[in-house]
């Protein structure tokens, strides 16, 4: 391999074209380091940059959209209803690669309704959510994704129940869930390509430490909890199509979903009985793993053969936005039929 | 008893929700449209899916009023709940035909009408085999006696009932029996009116056809190239998107493909819904969404970050009651202000203002246009009144000019042009220049974002950064004073002028008619948009006293203008408001005017 095709990717992009403007977050924020395996995973993966929309509603994992691939378009909307302009983007034009980013209490708080009617569309979507438990922005006040019993930098034990946000979409139909930790790029990374393959709503929950208000003792969000209580369920390897890549997998415990774009992800399956296409199963292990105080990582739950919601919709494979007068107004004679004058 | 009223009279009918009369209440005006004297219905009805009270009015005019009349000429009474108030709204001279088993006594007693009693009960127990059917067939019982009342042929009901029942021969059949089970009971039972008839006429309704204003507005939207559409079910804006999505199932669907050339999406509430639409103008298609005022509410952050962030959007407000959940089923003009200014901080919008449905049209097409030319929302307000109701209009326009898509850059523009900046005056209008996502240039990208930005849209919280921003927007707002619907003004040089918008128009028409024979001529000015333009100061200028018409208590309109005006100006204008939740009509502009002369005339220095 010469030194030129060792640093551009599949599109023939520099990794530095997948780069944004520097951070604004603190140091040592796990947003960061999932900024930096985005960065990874999009120039692995080769997407064009001018086909990306990069959506985002507000919050500090809101803001990270500013920090990756500065070619792509941007837009960071209101909190908690991204998926809403997420929707409308892609109906406007398909061909768009939707890569939404939001936080716990973007997605579990103000924009649970959206996050729940984005999943049941099945828009075709690759949603993170940056959870740490915490409002970093305001400065420190609990989200709905904080567990039972955690407790408040400056004071005060959350006694309302959490909201799972991977529990919930695969409830409501979700056709691709998984949980990572931000720290964990060699699961995180593939997981995120995996996502960009799949056709429909992708949901990631990554959890994401806040060093600043929700890495201390008694939180269930730090790295040191996460580090002793991560479960891993499976440790994915992606090969993008016609990509030759040698997986590091053991014979006899890998796991082969095909993904839409006739891509394969393999799963190791530390756990053998797990099933990543079984949505009961799924429900059951983050119960469980919950049950014990533990988190679950790995793909989930995954299906390949639902109908996004562009599909559902039979819209054409050109995108909206390019019809033109003659494509789109009735003729004169059909006109005059509806408007007097036939 | 009155004078004889000829081609010129209203029909209430008075039923329950929920039993059937709407196709009754059709047929019978598309008779009297046939015999080609105009008629202008209205539907006056209840928040209620079955049991309350509604009516419905026909009025036939031969001069072509198209607003409400307050005089009620004929009445067919078959509430009994709301019996004793419908005999009292009967105009002195006019006649009643009513359920026979209600009773004539007391208040429902007066001397000054003609009671019709018609067993409708009992002749649809008779003649309506159907038990199913029964109900509904009644209220075509009513059809045929009024048809026998008023002398119109049957061929003339049968036309219409074809009309009505066009894709159903055997229902119109069956309808045919029951108007005659109520003509034939007419002939035999009841004596000839005497104060009301009809007369065929000639050149008043020549190619005239109806519509209601929601299927206009989404007509407006199909011609206007929209493809994308959200929208939350409320009344009275629902039939709006129901007719777009009806129109596009139509004539947008590829035969051979099944494929649709528009996505429509029913969104789970109404702040989802602009936020769909606004996402897919950002994305580069014409979308709208249609609401009233409590979706208006949910709809401000949205509306807002795209005034902002500078997102086409287009809005039809099909006005109804508030505040709150007020009046959802009757009309009114409450959101003016509301919209004009929806969002915190310095936000303003274009707000088009159709007063007629054939203006409903061509706004929607107006605002799709505009919304890509100046990148931002655009509201069309339109009201229950106008939207809903059906309305005997001219024949539409075919567009003949292309789509205004707005300042667009593209691959190939870039490339000229790589430097540029996002938020940039470069043509000193205010409106900047913008890419859309998926333009393949290195240069196309840029950040949308809601907090505050610099021209080449980067974070900025710098004071004078914001400053010139808000400076900009303001520039922008003024490029959309040149480029919305102007007013239009029919002026003899009068001292009195009239200022309306919207729907009150048509009360305005019949208002000026009658002010005429009152010895009141007046000139009219109808603002079709906001911001305002010029002419509308000009046209104050020209007149010593303007009255402001609008329905809605707090007089929105008149509010912005005392906001805009300069104060010789504002001295001028006197309001008059009509916020009853029913249509206004001529007496609520002329009664009131008229009580004005006489009082400024008395305080001295008024000519007239």
């Amino acid at each position: 391999m010469t030194a030129a095709a060792q640093t551009l990717n599949i599109i023939g992009l520099a990794r530095e074209v997948y780069k944004g403007s520097p951070t604004t977050l603190c140091a040592g924020c796990g947003h960061n380091s999932i900024t930096n395996h985005l960065i990874k995973a999009l120039y692995e993966y080769g997407v064009p940059p001018h086909r990306l929309a990069k959506m985002s509603g507000i919050g500090c994992s809101s803001k990270t959209p500013a920090y990756f691939v500065d070619r792509a378009h941007g837009f960071n909307g209101l909190h908690g209803r991204m998926p809403s302009a997420a929707t409308g983007a892609k109906l406007a034009n398909r061909e768009l690669m939707v890569l939404g980013i939001s936080g716990d209490g973007d997605t579990a708080s103000i924009g649970l309704g959206q996050y729940c009617h984005m999943i049941r569309r099945n828009v075709d979507i690759t949603y993170i959510v940056e959870n740490n438990g915490v409002y970093g922005l305001t400065k420190g006040q609990f989200s709905a994704t904080a567990d039972v019993g955690s407790t408040l930098k400056h004071g005060g034990t959350n006694a309302y129940t959490t909201i799972d946000v991977c529990g919930l979409a695969i409830e409501l139909g979700a056709t691709f869930v998984a949980r990572s930790f931000s720290g964990d790029g060699k699961q995180l990374v593939p997981l995120l390509e995996a996502a960009f393959a799949h056709r429909g709503t992708a949901i990631l929950d990554v959890i994401s430490p806040c060093v600043t208000f929700n890495d201390h003792e008694g939180s269930t969000k730090s790295y040191a909890y996460v580090k002793e209580h991560d479960v891993l369920v499976n440790a994915p390897d992606f090969i993008p199509a016609g990509k030759e890549i040698v997986v590091d997998y053991e014979p006899g415990t890998v796991q082969e979903v095909e993904l839409d774009d006739g891509s394969h992800l393999l799963l190791r399956k530390l756990d053998r009985e797990y099933d990543a296409t079984d949505r009961l199963g799924a429900l059951r292990t983050i119960h469980e793993s919950r049950t014990r105080g533990e988190l679950v990582t790995g793909l989930l739950f995954v299906s390949g053969d639902e109908p996004d919601l562009c599909e559902r919709e039979r819209m054409p494979a050109r995108p909206l936005r390019d019809y033109a007068e003659g494509e789109l107004r009735l003729d004169r004679a059909t006109f005059a039929k509806i408007a007097g004058g036939a | 008893m009155g004078n004889k009223a000829v081609n010129d009279f209203t029909i209430r009918v008075a039923t329950v929700n929920g039993s059937g009369s709407q196709s009754s209440n059709l047929v019978l005006t598309n008779a009297i449209f046939r015999l080609g004297v105009p008629v202008a219905p209205k539907n006056v009805f209840p928040s209620n899916i079955e049991g309350l009270p509604t009516w419905y009015d026909i009025r036939a005019t031969a001069r072509g009023y198209r607003c409400r009349s307050r005089t009620i000429d004929l009445l067919v009474a078959l509430d009994t709940a709301t019996w004793t108030q419908d005999v009292a709204s009967v105009r002195s001279g006019g006649a009643i035909v009513h359920e026979s088993t209600y009773p004539v006594a007391g208040l429902t007693q007066r001397d000054d009408i003609t009671y019709y009693a018609v067993p409708f009960t009992e002749l649809a127990k008779t003649h309506v085999k159907d038990g199913a059917m029964r109900k509904y067939l009644t209220n075509m019982i009513y059809v045929g006696v009024l048809a026998e009342l008023l002398r119109i042929p049957e061929s003339t009901i049968e036309a219409a009932l074809g009309a009505q029942f066009k894709s159903k021969p055997k229902a119109a059949a069956a309808n045919l029996e029951a108007v005659r089970v109520g003509s034939a009971y007419a002939r035999e039972h009841l004596p000839p009116l005497e104060n009301i008839a009809i007369e065929p006429m000639t050149g008043a309704t020549d190619e005239l056809f109806f519509i209601d204003g929601n299927r206009a507005a989404a007509l407006g939207c199909v011609m206007g190239g929209c493809t994308v559409s959200a929208w939350y079910p409320i009344t009275p804006a629902s039939s709006l998107c129901e007719s777009f999505i009806a129109l596009c199932e139509k004539y947008r669907v590829d035969p051979e493909t099944g494929e649709r050339k528009y996505a429509v999406v029913q969104a789970e509430d109404e702040l989802a819904a602009v936020g769909m639409i606004i996402g897919a103008g950002w994305a580069g298609a014409r979308a709208m969404t249609a609401t009233s005022g409590p979706g208006i509410s949910l709809m401000a952050e949205y509306v807002g970050y795209a005034s902002f962030a500078e997102i086409p959007a287009v809005i039809f407000d099909v006005q109804r009651v508030g505040p709150s959940t007020g009046l959802p089923t009757r009309t009114m003009q409450g959101d003016l202000s509301f919209t004009y200014t929806l969002g915190h901080g310095d936000t303003k919008h274009p707000v088009l203002l159709p007063g007629t449905v054939e203006e409903l049209y061509e706004d929607g097409m107006a605002a799709l246009d505009l919304a890509e030319r100046m990148q931002c929302p655009v509201f069309v307000l339109s009201d229950l009144d106008l939207g809903m109701n059906s309305w005997l209009t001219k024949p539409f326009a075919y567009p003949e000019k292309p789509f205004d898509r707005g300042k667009v850059l593209r691959a190939e523009d870039l490339s000229a042009q790589p430097d540029w900046g996002r938020y940039r005056d470069v043509d000193g209008d205010g409106i900047p220049y913008r890419t859309l996502p998926g333009t393949e240039h290195p240069a196309a990208g840029y950040f949308t974002r809601g907090t505050g930005h610099d021209e080449e849209a980067k974070y900025s919280e710098n004071p004078e950064v914001w400053q010139r921003n808000l400076d900009r927007l303001a520039r922008k707002h003024e490029t959309a004073r040149t480029l919305v619907p102007q007013p239009l003004c029919e002026e003899t040089g009068r001292a009195i002028g009239i200022l309306a918008y919207g729907s009150t128009h048509h009360a305005v028409v019949e208002a000026r008619d009658l002010l005429r024979e009152a010895g009141l001529e007046t000139d009219y000015l109808r603002v079709r948009a906001l911001p305002l333009a010029a002419e509308v100061a000009e046209f104050i200028d020209r007149h010593e006293t303007v009255y402001v018409v609008e329905q809605n208590r707090d007089g929105q309109l008149f509010g912005i203008l005392r906001n805009e005006l300069l104060p010789e100006q504002i001295a001028r204008l006197r309001s008059l408001r009509h916020y009853n939740g029913v249509s206004i009509d001529a007496s609520a502009i002329v009664d009131p005017l008229l009580e004005s002369r006489r009082e400024l005339a008395h305080a001295g220095g008024a000519r007239s």
